[in-house]
């Protein structure tokens, strides 16, 4: 299934959030979203997985327009991850993996043999099948941030939107999941502040800047110093990884060149 | 078949014939266990037995009944308040339906409107008062983006000091007694008021209410999450809070209007009955309403035998026993509601 998104403006009390965002996820391919903060980045994720109705524009997925779906039928074919969606009630990891299977259940219907089969695979892929008995409110940040990625698998989709799902990941969970994305074949749209982890999980990556598309293309493409120094305000030096050829960016801080300057 | 609940519903089952034998009035179990199978098959009593078996099937197995419903009805509405809302500290009465209900039938009781209902005048009074009550809080919470837990809880308690406020003034303005008995009836509530008339209508409401809730269980259980989530889901947020507000309104107001409002056991019993079950509302709601109904026909049946013939208020019994209990279970078993 693919992913578009074709003129998607947001207006929230006259303000406008995302404006005219036009982007295409082709099938199986992994499209990165970048931009600083409040550039309108989740917003633009809202409103595919229907948590927000654009303003003006639609999304299509597999060329139908999502607005003709139900919320039901859209939760069939595509799963978010969302930002800091946790529950107050303390719901075992078992229990939460499992709601992942409501889109494709009937009120409250027991998940047969092979859905439960699923949720133990979902729990084992993201490294979080030692804590299923265990109550999520107990669990750190980057264990909760598993739990519900794997919650997002087991609804079995064939898009993937995630908004900064490697938030509170530790390197290894970080360098995992991405490459679980890539093994998956799923289509994916996904948040990344980490623009080395973007250019090297990354098919297309799309940059939001004050709610509009900066730019788009590959990460060589896109990854230059002059569009960093434009949106992101700050200044890099941009090199090949050494084994995969992707570009990857280096930071310095200013104040410890200016210290360097000065001794 | 889940034992737990099996067990709790034969406990019930014994607490209500307790309840029912025991009171001011001394009359023996099997005397009791007699006059009710003799209601029950229209079977045959003595003429000097006539007054105890008043007592037993007139007065105490409505009373006990009633207490059972209303006891299982408001923890139901609790666990689902609580979910509705996302808040530890919702109760059924935290959207305003029972200061709205006190107002009704405080209006009732003092103005003599709704005359045509005869002897339920008041408790139709109150059972309006709630739906009005209900009603005006959606209608102030409700914003652009539909109807937030936080904007729902505010605007409940602020018009419920605006009810308190209103039922307050027709007090001082009518200073008789039977209204102010009347005030203390629905803030404090009582089953001493319940008759074979009003049990079913009431009965039959929160039955439904609470066959329905749970059907709707992994619906809540998703809603706790927040909307984005439901949403991501394929739940509607705000529909689901919609109708989940206007059966948790009818169910409450069907309470009220019959019982008052009856305090702190749609607060504890939902958090008790999640130290003992999990947070999951497929087996809350199946557990709650046996442990909210029992807990209440023992409070009932301790608040008029402990100083008989005069009556304790529910309330009371209610926080005595109640507060010891939760926080034991809450100590041992590290509850955890809102993380930290």
């Amino acid at each position: 299934m693919d992913l578009r998104l074709d003129g998607v403006s947001v207006d929230i009390n006259g303000k406008l959030l995302v404006d005219s965002l036009s982007l295409d996820v082709p099938r199986g391919q992994i499209v990165g979203l970048v931009g600083p903060n409040g550039s309108g980045k989740s917003t633009a994720l809202r409103c595919i997985y229907r948590s927000l109705r654009p303003s003006r524009g639609a999304v299509w997925i597999d060329g139908q327009n999502m607005r003709s779906l139900s919320l039901r039928a859209n939760a069939q074919s595509l799963a978010a991850l969302t930002q800091e969606a946790t529950s107050d009630l303390d719901f075992t990891v078992a229990e939460i993996v499992a709601l992942g299977r409501a889109p494709h259940l009937r009120g409250n219907e027991r998940l047969s043999q092979r859905e439960e089969r699923l949720c133990l695979e979902a729990m084992e892929q993201m490294d979080v099948l030692h804590l299923a008995g265990r109550g999520m409110l107990s669990l750190s940040g980057g264990e909760r941030q598993r739990v519900m990625i794997a919650r997002a698998l087991v609804q079995e989709p064939k898009v993937l939107v995630l908004d900064e799902p490697t938030n509170h990941l530790d390197m290894r969970h970080q360098i995992e999941l991405l490459s679980l994305l890539r093994r998956s074949g799923l289509t994916v749209l996904v948040v990344l502040h980490d623009l080395n982890l973007a250019a090297a999980s990354c098919d297309w990556i799309g940059v939001l800047s004050d709610g509009a598309l900066h730019c788009a293309g590959t990460p060589r493409e896109i990854l230059t110093a002059p569009m960093i120094r434009e949106v992101f305000g700050i200044d890099v030096s941009i090199v090949d990884h050494p084994l995969s050829g992707q570009p990857q960016l280096f930071y310095t801080l200013p104040t410890q060149q200016s210290q360097e300057h000065t001794q | 078949m889940n034992i737990g609940a099996v067990v709790l519903a034969l406990f019930l089952m014994a607490s209500i014939l307790v309840a029912i034998g025991l009171g001011s009035a001394v009359i023996y179990p099997q005397d009791t266990v007699r006059y009710i199978w003799a209601a029950l098959t229209g079977g045959q009593i003595s003429a000097d037995e006539i007054t105890r078996y008043q007592i037993i099937w007139q007065i105490r197995t409505p009373r006990v009944l009633l207490a059972a419903v209303v006891g299982a009805g408001l923890s139901v509405v609790g666990v689902a308040i609580q979910a509705l809302v996302r808040n530890a500290l919702a109760d059924p009465f935290i959207l305003g339906v029972s200061s709205g209900a006190s107002v009704g039938a405080v209006l009732v009781n003092t103005f003599g409107t709704l005359g045509f209902l005869g002897i339920y005048a008041v408790s139709g009074g109150a059972f309006v008062g709630a739906l009005v009550a209900t009603i005006l809080v959606y209608g102030v919470a409700y914003g652009r983006t539909g109807v937030t837990p936080l904007r729902l809880v505010l605007t409940g308690v602020a018009l419920s000091l605006g009810f308190q406020a209103a039922m307050s003034l027709v007090i001082y303005y009518v200073p008789t007694s039977e209204a102010t008995s009347a005030v203390l009836f629905w803030t404090m509530g009582s089953f001493g008021a319940a008759t074979w008339g009003s049990l079913p209508i009431s009965a039959l409401i929160v039955l439904i209410g609470i066959v329905t809730l749970h059907r709707t269980s992994r619906a809540l259980d998703i809603m706790t999450f927040g909307d984005e989530a439901a949403a991501s889901l394929g739940f509607d947020a705000n529909s689901l809070r919609r109708w989940l507000f206007v059966l948790t309104a009818l169910m409450t107001g069907a309470m009220v209007a019959v019982s008052g409002a009856v305090g702190f056991v749609g607060l504890v019993v939902p958090h008790i009955v999640r130290i003992l079950t999990g947070a999951s509302h497929a087996r809350v709601l199946l557990i709650a309403p046996f442990v909210g109904g029992i807990f209440m026909v023992l409070v009932d049946l301790v608040s008029r035998t402990l100083v008989a013939p005069r009556e304790l208020p529910l309330g009371v019994i209610t926080a005595l026993v109640g507060v010891p209990v939760f926080i034991a279970l809450m100590r041992r078993n590290n509850y955890a509601f809102g993380g930290h």
